[in-house]
């Protein structure tokens, strides 16, 4: 459908899905803002150990690189939801929904045995001030994946119940940015938390 | 069950602080007593508390700021009385006390005075001067709303339960770890900081979006109004600083709820982190405030001097400057925390810098008025009270920001007046220039100016009384927040600033006056044209008040005095053949439930009550995913009523002609 043709209706729907875009690029660019904070408070707490546990003794590469494998692969496949979004197809969708959210939850998985295992060892957050900012950048962008799970849930249930009208289709839209997003985050905590921790 | 919460939490202690618990009730109580005999609990909760109209938010807001003005006036009154008599003595307040009355002055002035004042002013004006309907996200801006109330009554609510925090507005740990401060008062500052932070931040992209995506055809960016420039930059800076703030208090609750280190004294916390990371948003926070009360300075004098704003195109690069250097300065807070010279003379420098486009738009507005037919409306007095007074604080800044000057005055009573002297003109005088600027056009009726001129008189005479002791004060070294003293040379300044404070005092009661004088007199005092002022943008040529859509017709505009150059081209007032139906937000009770329960679940983390943060917790989270479900939160008004309300403007503008 041309523009001419659309209804003024319709177009101050567009409009509208347009504006919640950009507010969602801004509220992104707002939540990049406490990452770097995050990462800049994580960096100037690694000596903080407090002659506890290093990066060098905690990190397990093998770990850090499935979960890594496991984020980008789910933002891959998220981009085919996208895809098929665009093609209309509600089956697909549904289907490349629930393989990026088993992905995710097995991410979210890796990282809550990661951190149960640390904290088994005595190498909790209270530990030490460099623990406290491992625990909370790692952490928060754990609560993030967990939070972006929940909305593949939700958005899946719509898109299952409403079809892919437009409201839909603009949720996922954003809820693709968020997911991306996500992995623009870990790739920085893959290479300032877990590389350098043991290099 | 309950958490810490126990009996002990009621103020039973000491008759000040029941004095000031039985207040806060009283006021409630009242209200709702109020509320319940004018049977006006339907028409609050329907027209009000679920709407999700800017105009109305933003008069909310506006009501939230004056409550807690009162409020934090008070804990100016107190500490003032305290000083004035506390020579080798404990005067009236015992420490502890004194030392949260400070704090929730400080916190209640900056968080739920001056924000709510100035979101309210940018929500009521912003989307009629950019020739809108409403905001980009009205839903979201009414939660915004909901959650600075919900921050503003955990700490009224300190009030009668539990303690208020003693760590000053800015609650640097260590102090403000548990380890010193084991009760509640820091915690109560800490929530009601994240949970108001968030609505700031919503706020702040609402009206990005507002101001980028939803002005009028023709309204180019150089053509918007001070103001909006002024709102637009100001946006810009609280999405992009409030995040800081909610690092900075959340890695503090983690701290204290969990027993992390990020800012202890052992176990490798750094507690210098904190503060830098408080004032990577606590100084752009200072032009958040002060930005848009820049803009407000510019339209006020604009209109009272009947000339075009002198320099828009400098005063517009002016605040972008501001902005972007605005992220540059913070270090100068804590010159003697321990940086080396060269990072102190780094942001000394910047400092100095930063005052520039400032003084550049000291010009704009004197060259606006030079030569114009300056009307004394009380905006105007504002404004030119402000020039006056915001120039002797800007020096005094330029001054602080010499480190070494600094290390001699840092913490002493001149940095006090020297803030009080930048935000008391710079910001408030602002937003109640704009208040009585823009009361009418919010309600339809004058706002009386002889009362608003004796409120200007008394604001600004008491306000050099009360802070300009303080800059001899802080010469002599006086450190700030002194709860008792020993030095009598110091008292007759004391005794002058508590004189400063009773004056304002007055101007405060002469505000009550203005209101009910105003609203006794609506009748005979009606704006039936909607353009009191001869106004020059785009909010005088609706009516006052507004209707629900704003503009029947979406305006074109053509110039940067969009509406003063309708009114010479004489298409002003012109009919449009036809109405269209037009879209409008339903109103929605999600915005107060989150409010409600954001401030359940604030009170619920103070005193531990896990059960009821999960549950408050998943009831907001369901709220959002409820409301985040519904794909039809518009109605249709018919072309019809519009005409109906449209027709009813026309006989109102020719009754007057």
């Amino acid at each position: 459908m041309s523009v001419a043709h659309m209804s003024a209706h319709e177009r101050e729907e567009i409009e509208t899905h347009e504006q919640r875009a950009l507010g969602f690029w801004l509220y992104l660019m707002g939540d990049a803002v406490i990452f770097a904070l995050l990462f800049a408070t994580y960096a100037i707490m690694i000596p903080g150990t407090a002659g506890g546990p290093t990066g060098k003794e905690l990190f397990e590469l093998d770990n850090a690189a499935i979960e890594t494998a496991l984020l980008l692969v789910s933002s891959m496949t998220f981009g085919f939801a996208s895809l098929q979004v665009k093609a209309g197809n509600r089956g697909a969708v549904l289907a490349w929904l629930a393989i990026t959210f088993l992905l995710g939850a097995g991410f979210v998985f890796l990282e809550v045995r990661e951190f149960a295992g640390m904290i088994a060892k005595g190498a909790g957050p209270d530990r030490s001030g460099f623990l406290s900012a491992f625990f909370t950048l790692v952490g928060t962008h754990g609560v993030h994946v967990t939070m972006g799970l929940i909305w593949i849930v939700v958005l899946g249930a719509q898109v299952a119940l409403k079809g892919l009208t437009l409201p839909v289709a603009s949720r996922l839209y954003r809820l693709g940015l968020f997911w991306h997003f996500l992995d623009i985050a870990w790739v920085g905590i893959f290479s300032i938390v877990y590389l350098p921790g043991l290099l | 069950m309950f958490g810490k919460l126990t009996i002990e939490a009621l103020p039973f202690y000491s008759p000040i602080a029941a004095g000031g618990a039985l207040v806060t009730v009283g006021g409630a109580l009242l209200v709702a007593i109020v509320l319940t005999w004018l049977k006006a609990w339907k028409y609050l909760w329907t027209d009000w508390l679920t709407s999700v109209d800017h105009k109305r938010i933003g008069i909310m807001y506006v009501v939230l700021a004056l409550i807690m003005l009162l409020r934090g006036f008070v804990d100016a009154l107190m500490m003032r009385a305290q000083q004035a008599m506390a020579l080798n003595s404990g005067g009236y307040l015992p420490p502890e006390h004194f030392d949260q009355i400070f704090s929730s002055h400080g916190t209640i002035m900056i968080f739920f005075m001056a924000m709510p004042f100035m979101t309210g002013l940018m929500n009521v004006i912003v989307p009629l001067q950019i020739g809108t309907r409403d905001v980009a996200f009205p839903w979201l801006n009414a939660v915004s709303l909901w959650l600075s109330a919900a921050g503003a009554a955990l700490v009224m609510v300190s009030l009668v339960i539990g303690k208020f925090s003693t760590a000053g507005w800015t609650g640097y740990p260590p102090y403000s770890g548990i380890e010193y401060n084991p009760g509640v008062g820091v915690d109560y500052w800490i929530w009601a900081i994240l949970i108001s932070g968030v609505g700031s931040t919503m706020s702040g992209i609402n009206f990005i979006v507002t101001i980028l995506k939803r002005r009028a055809p023709g309204m180019t960016l150089m053509r918007m109004t001070p103001f909006v420039w002024t709102a637009l930059v100001a946006s810009v800076l609280m999405a992009f600083a409030f995040p800081a703030i909610t690092v900075a208090c959340g890695l503090l609750a983690l701290d204290r709820l969990a027993g992390m280190h990020f800012f202890t004294n052992a176990h490798g916390g750094n507690m210098m982190n904190y503060v830098n990371l408080f004032w990577i948003w606590g100084h752009p926070e200072v032009y958040i405030l002060i930005l848009p009360a820049f803009g407000i300075f510019s339209e006020v004098v604009s209109t009272f001097s009947r000339k075009r704003l002198f320099g828009y195109e400098s005063l517009v690069y002016a605040t972008a400057a501001i902005g972007i250097l605005s992220f540059t300065v913070w270090l100068h807070h804590f010159f003697t925390m321990g940086s080396s010279a060269n990072v102190n003379a780094f942001f000394g420098v910047m400092t100095m810098i930063i005052a520039v486009p400032t003084g550049v738009k000291v010009f704009n507005w004197l060259l606006t008025m030079y030569r114009g037919r300056i009307e004394f409306h009380p905006s105007m007095m504002w404004s030119i009270g402000f020039i006056v007074t915001f120039v002797i604080g800007g020096m005094t800044g330029v001054l602080l920001a010499i480190p070494p000057a600094d290390f001699l005055m840092h913490n002493t009573t001149f940095l006090v007046a020297h803030f009080h002297n930048m935000i008391i003109p710079g910001v408030l005088f602002g937003y109640l220039a704009g208040y009585m600027y823009w009361f009418p056009k919010a309600f339809g009726f004058a706002f009386n100016r002889g009362w608003g001129i004796g409120a200007f008189w008394c604001w600004i005479i008491g306000f050099y009384l009360a802070f300009m002791p303080l800059y001899l004060l802080g010469l002599k070294g006086m450190p700030r927040r002194m709860e008792t003293y020993n030095d009598p040379t110091w008292q007759p300044y004391l005794l002058v600033a508590a004189s400063g404070a009773l004056v304002v005092l007055c101007g405060i009661g002469c505000m009550v006056m203005q209101l009910y004088v105003s609203v006794r007199d609506r009748a005979k005092t009606r704006d039936l044209t909607g353009d009191p002022f001869n106004g020059r943008t785009l909010e005088w040529s609706t009516s006052s008040p507004p209707p629900p859509y704003n503009f029947a017709v979406i305006p074109t505009v053509a110039d940067r005095e969009a509406f003063l150059e309708m009114k010479e081209k004489g298409i002003a007032y012109r009919r449009p053949a036809a109405y269209e139906p037009i879209r409008i937000p339903s109103n929605t009770p999600i915005g107060v439930i989150l409010g409600a329960f954001g401030f359940v679940l604030g009170f619920a983390m103070v005193w531990h009550i896990w059960w009821l943060v999960l549950a408050s917790g998943f009831v907001m989270f369901a709220a959002v995913i409820v409301r985040s479900s519904n794909d039809d939160q518009e109605f249709t008004m018919s072309a019809s009523e519009v005409k109906a309300i449209e027709d009813q403007r026309y006989r109102q503008l020719g009754s007057r002609s």
